[in-house]
């Protein structure tokens, strides 16, 4: 008998929590798979930020910490700079990342932080019901935005990768989608790159990735991800920002 | 002991944290305790430490938190303002069990208030501060050498009952300079390794969480009952306070923290030249409250007068202490204005 | 005794370095000694003042209305602290940029010194602070010269000798012409 699937090494045995049609479990396991190739579960210490993914610390089988909203990139750096071997990623969703933990963000990729951020942007609040997220589209309906959201009273949806990448320092940024299995294999090989260079110590990685909420949005799981790819990706559109360590020889990292 | 150095409070504490094993410090700039920053950003990287100044008060305690979590000596420092923005992080610290140190040199308030030497956060150190059902030991010196020896102090405390722990030192203590002298002592670091995160290779078997989340209210309750027995053990162990005069049998009896207790030490040697017998107790720990001593204090005393430079906040932990033994008085300074030595003379002498 | 002792200045005319110099002396000499600078946005408007108290017996507060000896390098600073200086208080003041005692104070001794001009004579314009504080320390003795000459040995004599012997000169200078007038 032959393996041809079975749950990554560095997933939990718990049951995942998330609403069906959700593709937090795709993020999680490609993030897994990337551990398990790297062969870095015992090195690596992930953050599960406030969101949907709080519960990121019973699925993960490497050491987690859960923090305060949005200041996963901020633990992070003082986790990098106790313990230079750790492979320190952080998961978070719109709101965390964009909203409440901005700055943290953009000072952590600035300073080029050694670590790995992997961003879910499914353009809403999650956890806390539906409310509209920065990432929310124009016209989007949320809990917080009923008439829709409204670009010249709550702004345009922010692009964070675009943003990011105007800054000097950054390493690594790119946006992936995780609407189909073509798109998830490119997601994963995106998140296993990211995970790499922070084994070499080549600085921040930044790896966004679109996905949905069937639950929030009001749609089955097939059409939001057809929704998603009509509507976030044009916004959103996938796409590589920066690769400053590509091509570079392994042993000329940062540290 | 080594020789005596002419050091600011502000610069005292960040050497004594460094002589304490401390190698990782984070923060953000405020007066008045731009010294403290600044002498870790010339120290640390001559160490071999990390020295990082944050994007935010924010940043700096979650930059702590990462580093406790990693099991190593983590510190940040800030003044009023900038401690509000960090209780964020203390209460996920207190809930995470983590050992960290946080030192306020404090200034005015409320709002932006100003700089001057004000000691109005008693009630948000006391209290625990952030949201949440905790507290965090809180040491207040009252000579730039206590707040040098509260660094090493702090982090025995932190380690040994895995909390946060404050420093409350206004901003007087941070910028004056008085001779200093460092212990050679460098407390001995407590094994974290069954609890704290980072790479494990042969080490452990299986991952380390940890977390502040127990969405269970039983699980919480349980997680909170376990707080609370290490809070009686801190109760039971890490009470400090100093009395002053009080063999002289006084009839009043001050109670003075911090700045305040250096000034009122001054005034009753005065009266004592006039044979007028004060009595003085200074909380070192103000959580835990030293609530006994305060009593006894008060037993043999026919008024208790508590000073303080704000509107009258660890009066209220005084009058629980002396819980109706004698009556219990109070004079104040807010805005950052300082009693002098002459201003208590009088005061005591108006109140007996 | 206690001798609480107040210098201010323009900045930059080393006000704090008079204070730190007599704390340190009166350290090694085992005495308790603070030092407080003022701080924070007075410290950006170009006038500088720093408190420091020598003392038999520990230091209640380093903060003080009244004081013993005011050191005024310039004008404004004579202006502001003059009026606070207690009963037989000393008030040194440099003739070189300072005008009259804002109020008519009988019971003050004030010393008039042209700090600035003596420290030109030197020629280090810059050693003013170093001419008052040898003046401070011959009329009040609250620290030995000698401590304070052991203090600038330590900070100076290795890395920079001309500049230890140039302060050394304007202290003894400061010394002498208070000598002189007293």
């Amino acid at each position: 008998m032959k393996v041809v699937a079975k749950r990554p090494e560095a997933l939990t045995d718990v049951r995942l929590t998330y609403c069906p049609g959700c593709l937090h479990g795709v993020a999680h396991r490609i993030i897994a798979e990337s551990v398990d190739e790297l062969g870095i579960k015992e090195r690596t210490i992930g953050i599960a930020p406030v969101g949907c993914a709080v519960f990121a610390y019973r699925f993960f089988a490497c050491d987690m910490v859960q923090v305060p909203h949005g200041r996963a990139p901020a633990v992070a750096t003082g986790m990098r700079r106790a313990r230079p071997g750790a492979i320190v990623f952080t998961y978070q969703g719109d709101g965390d990342l964009a909203a409440i933990g901005t700055a943290e963000t953009v000072h952590s990729a600035n300073r080029n932080e050694n670590i790995s951020v992997f961003f879910i942007n499914n353009a809403v609040y999650g956890m806390t019901g539906g409310q509209m997220a920065p990432t929310t589209l124009p016209g989007m309906r949320a809990t917080t935005s009923p008439y829709g959201r409204d670009v010249s009273d709550t702004g345009f949806p922010m692009r964070v990768c675009e943003m990011l990448a105007t800054l000097e320092m950054p390493n690594y940024i790119e946006r992936v989608s995780l609407l189909s299995p073509k798109e998830i294999v490119k997601a994963k090989k995106a998140v296993k790159k990211a995970l790499k260079y922070t084994m070499e110590g080549r600085g921040f990685s930044f790896v966004e990735m679109i996905s949905t909420c069937p639950t929030n949005w009001g749609l089955d799981p097939v059409s939001s991800r057809e929704w998603a790819r009509e509507n976030m990706l044009p916004v959103f559109p996938p796409g590589l920002f920066k690769d400053r360590s590509a091509g570079a020889k392994p042993g000329a990292e940062k540290e | 002991m080594g020789e005596k150095i002419l050091m600011k409070g502000n610069e005292a504490v960040a050497e004594a944290a460094i002589r304490a094993g401390c190698r990782h410090y984070f923060a953000y700039p405020i007066t008045p305790q731009n010294e403290l920053v600044e002498y870790m950003a010339k120290r640390m990287p001559k160490v071999n430490g990390t020295f990082l100044q944050a994007e935010s008060e924010l940043a700096a305690i979650n930059m702590v938190l990462g580093a406790a979590a990693c099991g190593v000596r983590a510190m940040t420092s800030s003044s009023s303002p900038g401690i509000s923005l960090k209780q964020e992080g203390i209460s996920y610290i207190a809930a995470c069990r983590l050992p960290a140190v946080i030192v306020n040199v404090t200034r005015g308030g409320p709002g932006l208030g100003n700089i001057a030497p004000m000691m109005c956060d008693y009630f948000q150190a006391t209290r625990g501060g952030g949201h949440g059902d905790y507290y965090t030991p809180v040491l207040c010196p009252s000579t730039v050498q206590e707040f040098a020896d509260h660094a090493p102090l702090a982090f025995e405390i932190a380690e040994r009952y895995l909390t946060p722990v404050l420093i409350l030192a206004d901003g007087l203590l941070g910028q004056m300079m008085e001779p200093v002298e460092f212990p050679e002592k460098t407390p001995v670091p407590k094994d974290q390794s069954d609890w704290c995160v980072g790479p494990w290779e042969g080490k452990r078997t299986s991952h380390h969480v940890i977390n502040s989340l127990f969405i269970v209210p039983e699980d919480l309750e349980e997680k909170t009952r376990i707080l609370f027995e290490v809070y009686e053990e801190i109760k039971k162990n890490e009470i400090r306070y100093e009395t002053y005069n009080m063999e002289s049998n006084p009839s009043l009896v001050v109670a003075a923290a911090g700045t305040a207790a250096r000034v009122t030490k001054s005034a009753i040697d005065e009266l004592k030249a006039e044979g007028i017998e004060v009595g003085l107790v200074r909380p070192i720990t103000l959580w835990p409250f030293p609530s006994e001593a305060v009593a006894k204090a008060a037993s043999g005393a026919k008024k208790m007068l508590v000073i303080e430079l704000n509107m009258g906040q660890m009066v209220e932990d005084i009058r629980l202490a002396v819980s109706g033994a004698c009556p219990v008085e109070f004079a104040g300074k807010a805005g950052g204005v300082v009693f002098t030595p002459e201003d208590i003379a009088a005061l005591i002498k108006e109140k007996m | 005794m206690q001798t609480r002792i107040l210098c201010g200045g323009f900045g930059g005319q080393g006000v704090l370095l008079i204070g730190k110099l007599v704390a340190q002396a009166g350290m090694a000499e085992g005495k308790h000694v603070t030092w407080l600078p003022s701080y924070g946005p007075e410290m950006r408007g170009g006038t500088a003042n720093v408190m420091t108290v020598v003392s038999d017996k520990p230091v209640g507060s380093p903060i003080f209305t009244q004081m013993d000896v005011l050191v005024a390098l310039n004008h404004p600073s004579l202006e502001k602290f003059g009026p606070d200086a207690k009963k037989g208080a000393l008030i040194l003041i440099n003739a070189s940029n300072c005008g009259e005692l804002p109020l008519d104070m009988p019971e003050v001794r004030a010393v008039r010194i042209p700090f600035t001009r003596m420290a030109e004579e030197i020629g280090n314009t810059k050693a003013a602070n170093m001419v008052a504080l040898g003046a401070l320390v011959e009329l009040t003795g609250c620290v030995a010269m000698r401590s304070i000459e052991d203090d600038l040995r330590h900070m100076l004599g290795k890395s920079k000798p001309e500049l230890f012997e140039q302060n050394m000169e304007a202290m003894r200078r400061g010394a002498e012409k208070a000598r002189e007038l007293a």
